[in-house]
Order: structure tokens, then sequence, then C-alpha cells
């Protein structure tokens, strides 16, 4: 193997600062969320406690962010599956070269690169004029929609452009069906992507803020909650609630990560059933 | 036959994404250029078709300073993130060398973006404070007597919450391209004798630049777009078009508000359409 050179060393430092970079302020929140009851926003600790914990636990402390939680993990899991749904049909509807399929690439596109405030903004004068009540679970599920699907889309696009042909040509040479095709041969190649799709769907769902400002209605989702509480709350108790969300992300992605890992190692184990006749 | 079915299968599996677009894209951008003409009162809005909002945006002075700030913002936010990202990208493509560790460093990279935006950018405050982190440690050094009040609430506390949240747009595209290139070239590039440096300006930064721009419709977009960072960041004491536009929101005066958001959104589409000149976005996946 070859001598690391020079140069290797100093993009590594760099890599290594840019990662404290990354993590560094979210580690100290984390640090000072165990401030001692007395403590303030920055250092020094003032002793260490789980003061702020338990005050993330009173309801008159913080108002109510267990709802918000709540919410925001049920709208979660709504973006999610409709995400990795709508995100598969579609990517295989692109692969057919549809009539009219470019007009909804550009739309997709557009949906991401938009001001994010837009579509608050206007899917709130929609609801508005139409005299609908905006609610997280209408309004606010389309208006995530917006964002999710993009990124689910655009994965789809990465997926098929890798996609090996010749395994549904094989099935449909042994007389599968269009549906048994996608079925038994498709669906199983590029599920490990989907797990993708779905830590998209999730994720960027329960931490959005800019396109449920206006669209969640009177009850708030979590990253919502938060915000309303950085202009009326000045003690730690908002870090610990930084904290606890944070952990909470990062499970929630190490689970993902997990289940994409173990199903490429499942795969590696029982390898192809090709000629088993299944 | 065959054909004319292949357009409606595929129509049919594209419906739910189509149907989304045009409920939550298109109808609220239609709605939006509709109520720009609109005018409105104190309490509420009524349906007119007067130029009345896009007078009142052209011929303010805050209009172009606040336009001029967010451009301002775009371009150092750009240059930083693709300075930081591509140097990120380039060690993770070029100078590690397992595949494993590559993923394993490149998800170090990218799981914060799964992660929420405002805590993000609460996270900061213990740091830039007054009495924070780095003005007690810059005041323990010697290098300054008082604290800096410039850190948090200012353009720089601003600019480094849009580096933080915003530079993997660019790690991730400028790496994807990176892994793409075919190592043959940059061997042929060094068997013909160029330096590291003249490898990386001739072969590598040219076939990088899909990747580049990419990333750079990523953050160009998304700091011209937001309102969120720059009044928590700058504690309400700067504007951009964002936040002129959530101003409105909050004084309900949304025909004023949905002007704005027109002109927005036409400068953002002309500095897309002008990077778009350089990449085939579908062919870049």
């Amino acid at each position: 193997m070859e001598r690391r050179t020079g140069s290797f060393y100093v993009l590594a430092l760099f890599f290594g600062l840019f990662v404290l970079f990354l993590y560094g302020p979210i580690l100290t929140i984390g640090l000072l969320s165990f401030q001692g009851p007395r403590g303030g926003l920055t250092f020094p600790m003032n002793g260490v406690s789980l003061h702020w914990f338990r005050d993330l636990f009173e309801e008159q402390a913080v108002g109510d962010i267990w709802g918000a939680f709540r919410r925001s993990f049920a709208l979660g899991l709504m973006v999610m599956v409709t995400t990795v749904v709508v995100s598969v049909m579609a990517g295989l509807a692109f692969r057919k070269r549809f009539w009219g399929s470019g007009l909804v690439f550009y739309a997709a596109i557009t949906s991401l690169v938009i001001p994010s405030i837009l579509i608050s903004l206007g899917v709130g004068l929609i609801f508005n004029q139409l005299g609908f009540r905006v609610h997280w679970a209408t309004s606010g599920f389309g208006a995530q929609l917006t964002w999710t699907l993009p990124f689910g889309l655009l994965i789809m696009f990465a997926v098929f452009n890798r996609f090996d042909k010749s395994f549904e040509e094989a099935a449909r040479d042994q007389g599968a069906t269009a549906w048994q095709t996608l079925r038994y041969v498709v669906l199983p190649i590029i599920a490990p992507s989907l797990i993708g799709v779905a830590l998209f769907g999730f994720t960027l769902s329960y931490d959005e803020f800019a396109r449920t400002l206006l669209t969640s209605g009177s009850y708030n989702t979590l990253p919502l909650e938060v915000f309303g509480m950085t202009t009326n709350v000045t003690t730690p108790v908002i870090y610990a609630l930084g904290t606890l969300t944070t952990v909470f992300s990062f499970v929630i992605i190490g689970a993902f990560l997990l289940g994409a890992w173990a199903m490429g190692k499942r795969r590696a184990r029982l390898g192809s059933d090709a000629g088993q006749g299944l | 036959m065959q054909l004319k079915n292949r357009h409606i299968l595929g129509w049919l599996e594209a419906a739910p994404l189509a149907m989304v677009l045009l409920g939550f894209l298109i109808a609220p951008i239609v709605m939006i250029v509709i109520v720009s003409f609109w005018g409105a009162t104190e309490f509420s809005i009524y349906p007119a078709f007067e130029f009345d909002n896009y007078e009142f945006l052209f011929g303010s002075p805050v209009t172009y300073r606040v336009f001029g700030a967010t451009f301002k913002y775009a371009f150092i936010t750009w240059a930083l993130t693709l300075a930081i990202g591509f140097t990120v990208a380039y060690f993770l493509a070029f100078h590690v060398r397992s595949l494993t560790m590559q993923i394993a460093l490149f998800l170090v990279c990218t799981i914060p973006f799964w992660t929420s935006n405002i805590i993000r950018m609460i996270s900061w405050i213990p740091f830039l404070g007054r009495n924070g982190i780095a003005n007690q440690t810059l005041i323990s050094w010697g290098v300054i007597d008082e604290p800096l009040e410039w850190l948090l609430y200012s353009d720089f506390a601003v600019i480094l919450a849009f580096v933080h949240l915003y530079t993997l747009f660019m790690v991730v595209p400028i790496f994807n391209t990176m892994m793409r290139i075919d190592k043959s070239l940059l061997e042929a590039a060094r068997d013909n004798g160029a330096s590291g440096f003249q490898t990386l300006v001739h072969v590598i930064i040219p076939l990088t630049k899909p990747g580049i721009m990419i990333g750079t419709i990523f953050v160009v977009t998304l700091v011209m777009g937001d309102f969120i960072t720059v009044r928590f960041m700058s504690g309400s004491q700067r504007a951009n078009v964002g936040r002129l536009i959530s101003n409105d929101i909050g004084l309900l005066q949304y025909p004023s508000a949905a002007a704005t958001a027109v002109v927005l959104l036409c400068t953002v589409l002309i500095v897309i359409a002008i990077l778009l000149r350089f990449v085939n976005i579908r062919k870049e996946l």
C-alpha cells in the first residue's frame, strides 16, 4: 500500500474539525441540560442535576410538549408511509417515460427548491378561502409531503438508474405477469433503498418547521412548540427538550440504519435463490 | 396499443405524486399569484385586481435593501459551504481507502440532516452568547479584554448557522459525483507527470462540476427562501426576503406577503434556470 502523504493528514484534520463543528454545539447543549436547578444558559455548570428534565414532565412549566410530540410522531408515520408508497409508484412510472413525465419531474424539483414559506402561505390561504380549518393532519400533512416526496423520488431515480433490467426480463421470459414481476422481483431488490426513503420521510416530517408553520392550525407540532419556547423560555429546560428530541432522532436514525444493514447481511448470508424453484 | 398502455399505466402510477403536487404545490402558487393582486384592510383581505402591492413593493427602498441582504447571505454561504463541502468530499472520496470507512464517515456527515434545524440553531447559544464558550475562551487566552458583542445576534451568527445547517447539501452531491470518477483517469494524470494540485484542478474539479452545481442549487435556494434562521440567529435584528413575507403574514397583510412571495419565487427560479444550464440533474443521480 502507498504511504500516506502530508496532504492526507491536513485533510484528515480538516475533516475532524468539520465533524466537531457539526456535533460540538449539540453535545454542548446535551451537557448543559444537566445544569443544576440554579444554572443558566451557558457555562459554568452550576451543579449537576436532572432538574430540567423533570421540568419537562410538568405541564405548567413548558406547555403541551407531550401532545406536540404525539402529534409530530403520528404525522411523521403518516408522511413516512405515504412517501414510501407514492415515491415507489412514481419511480416505476418514470421508468416508462410516459407522456408528460418531464412536467411532473420539474414540478417535483420545483417542490424541492421553492421557498418553504410559499407553501405555508399558499396552503394556508387556500384553506382559509375555501372555509376549511387548517389542521396538522390535513393541510400540514399535504404541505410536508411537498418536502418529503421530492427526496423520495430522487432516491428512487438513483435506485432505478442502477437497476439491472435483465432480472425483469428473466422473470417475464419465465412467464411472470407484470404484477408478479413487480411483487417477487423488483420490490425485493429495491427493498433496502425503501428503508432509506422511509428514513427521509419520517425524519424530515418530524423536524419540519417552515412548511408546517401556517398549516398546522391550533395544535402545534413539536418543532413549532420548540420554536415557541425559544421566545419565552430562558432556562436550560429548552436544552433538556433539545437533548431529548435529538436523542430520539438518533435512536430513530440508528434503527433505520440498523434495519438496512441487517437486511443487507441477511441477503449476503442467504444469497440468491435463483434455481431453487421457488 | 402497447405504446398507449405505457402512457396510461405511467400516469396511473404517477397520479398520487401528481395529485399531491397539484394540490399542495401548484394550487398554492396559483393562489399566491391571485392574492398578490388583492387588497387588504387592517382586519381582512378582499378580492380585487390592483397592482398596489407590487407598486408599494417596488417603490420601497426597504425591498431593494432586503433583496440585497438575501443575495449577500446566499453568496457568502455558497462560497463557504462550497469550500468546506468540496474539501470534505474530496477527503472522503480520494483519501479514505476502505469503502466501509467511506460509508461510515459519510453517514457521520449526513446524520445531522435528519435532526431538527431549530435545535441545531439553539445549540449555538451557549457557544456564541455574551458569556458563552467562545468569549470565555478568548478572554482567558488574553486575546480580548471584553466579550465580543457580534458573535450572537449578528450577520456572523446567521451565516455560521447557514453553513452549519447546509454544508452537507454540498458534501452529498459532490461526494456522489466524485465516487463515480474513474480512478484510472487520476492514474493517467499522474503517469503523465501531473502534480497532485494539477490533477485536482484539471481532472477532478471539471469532473465534479455537476455535483457542485446540484449542491449550489440546494444551498442557494435554501438560503434565499429562509426566514427562520435569519430571525433566530440575528435576534430579529436582520432581515431577508423570507422575513419580509413572514412579517406581513404576522400582520395579516396576506396580499402584500403574496406579492413579495411572487417576486421571491421568480428570483429563485431565475437563479435556478441559470444554474441548470450547467447540469442535467436526471443524468446525475
